[in-house]
């Protein structure tokens, strides 16, 4: 199935993303990725307030390249999730509803992301020309000294991705895998 | 004697950081094509026409094809007959920064990797590997390396009795593990023999071959054959969504090595399988 979605994501939209599907995004997501989520988590612990709301936020896991003059943004493909893996149970908790990146996540993430109703969407990785091409605006909110890392806002128009894990814990990487090997293809 | 100023390094690096960066090779274009045209799995056909897309759209536009420009490993082949005059090593790093610089790149390399990993601001310095060579030229290849691929690479210190099976196990075992995360399809290196170190380097060299062409001994031909049927029958396909593109190629070197041991490297690439070179 196909969804075109506009963010932020609500949970009764992000229940309706079944695994597999092929997602369209438009509105604000943030960019965050290994040192910007250390120092969200570090904000957290101490009480103070974050960057950005968590409630139906989507999180992009990208460290664009620099963009040259007239470019909103560089190449900005996602990065590896799994070195979230370690942040995003707590951020899922606190109502962190989506999480763009590639790659798999550990069971901890799987079970967060059930209990929170969220949904962790694949970008194509090593497609960053192409992503960029749909990220319209983008500023730096937090942490600029962290360069690439910095939280960035994006706002995207049609920003395309795939439902890995849905909030029911259905997950692309074992499901299409093993119906492409039942298949006769 | 051919006096080469280290300046002429310099630019070469410089130019090609860029190149590779924004064009992928001829080869890997036309392999992703070609598995693109028979590739039957329709999600799996669909991501291999954004991948193609993608890559069109930096090589017109000048972008990265990805956002991990990598940290750039450089290959020098020396000229027994060619002097490079001035510091090699300082002219190959200035090279780096002078296109990561000018080329929009992203700077991904931390000075140290334990404590402070703190960024050097320039994506200096290079990994280089110096070789002498017959002749008096100066072959200078980039290849920048992003790491969601070398993070699913490994090494083993297979036994002499492990043999082609051990071999074939431990490469088909290590793509497997991977799955989606090095980001494929994927071109596998390999390299068999020499010491724990030397593995390594030629399994990263054997990336640098192009796609699709068999190594020149029919052996290990027939090998790289085998593996890369093993390595897509195994339906991870394009970004692990399932299919029959999980690699591109397969490319083994070797090395002589000890009566004792058969070291095996596996280094993974991406799809984004770049590198470019000059001669000086």
């Amino acid at each position: 199935m196909e969804h075109h979605i506009r963010l932020p994501l609500t949970k009764e939209c992000a229940a309706a993303i079944k695994s597999g599907d092929a997602v369209y995004l438009t509105g604000e997501i943030y960019a965050a990725r290994d040192a910007s989520h250390k120092r969200i988590v570090q904000l957290l612990s101490e009480g103070k307030e974050l960057p950005f709301p968590l409630q139906d936020a989507v999180i992009y896991y990208v460290g664009p390249t620099p963009a040259k003059p007239g470019q909103v943004i560089g190449s900005a493909g996602p990065t590896t999730s799994s070195r979230m893996d370690a942040y995003a149970p707590q951020l899922l908790r606190l109502g962190l509803r989506g999480m763009i990146g590639k790659g798999k996540r550990t069971s901890e993430v799987v079970a967060a992301m059930k209990e929170a109703g969220a949904v962790y969407f694949g970008a194509i990785g090593g497609a960053g020309a192409l992503l960029a091409s749909c990220i319209k605006s983008c500023e730096v909110i937090a942490f600029e000294d962290l360069g690439t890392e910095a939280v960035h806002r994006l706002y995207v128009e049609n920003f395309p991705a795939r439902a890995i894990i849905d909030a029911n814990g259905e997950n692309l990487y074992e499901t299409g895998r093993r119906a492409y090997l039942e298949s006769d293809s | 004697m051919r006096v080469v100023e280290a300046d002429r390094v310099t630019e070469a690096v410089s130019r090609l950081c860029i190149e590779a960066n924004c064009r992928l090779p001829v080869d890997v274009k036309s392999c992703i094509e070609g598995c693109h045209a028979v590739e039957q799995w329709p999600i799996a056909r669909d991501t291999l026409g954004k991948l193609i897309e993608n890559y069109r759209l930096a090589e017109a536009d000048s972008l990265p094809i990805c956002q991990d420009t990598g940290v750039v490993c450089v290959f020098l082949e020396i000229g027994e007959d060619a002097y490079i005059s001035g510091n090699i090593a300082a002219a190959v790093d200035e090279g780096v920064r002078q296109g990561y610089r000018e080329g929009y790149l992203r700077k991904s390399v931390i000075a140290e990797p334990m404590f402070e990993r703190k960024n050097t601001g320039d994506n200096a310095p290079a990994m280089l590997y110096t070789e002498y060579v017959l002749g008096d030229k100066i072959t200078v290849t980039v290849a920048p390396k992003g790491f969601g691929s070398e993070n699913m690479s490994r090494i083993k210190m297979l036994l002499p009795s492990d043999g082609v099976q051990g071999v074939i196990d431990f490469v088909v075992q290590t793509v497997e593990d991977a799955g989606p995360n090095s980001c494929p399809p994927i071109v596998v290196g390999v390299g068999l023999g020499g010491t724990f170190d030397k593995a390594a380097l030629i399994a990263k060299k054997a990336l640098l071959r192009q796609v699709g062409q068999p190594h020149g001994d029919p052996r290990y031909a027939a090998l790289e054959a085998e593996l890369l049927e093993k390595i897509n029958a195994l339906g991870i396909g394009p970004q692990g969504y399932g299919g029959q593109t999980t690699a591109l190629s397969v490319a083994i070197e070797h090395l002589p090595t000890h009566i004792a041991g058969l070291p095996c490297a596996v280094n993974m690439n991406c799809h984004a399988a770049r590198h470019a070179t000059e001669v000086i």
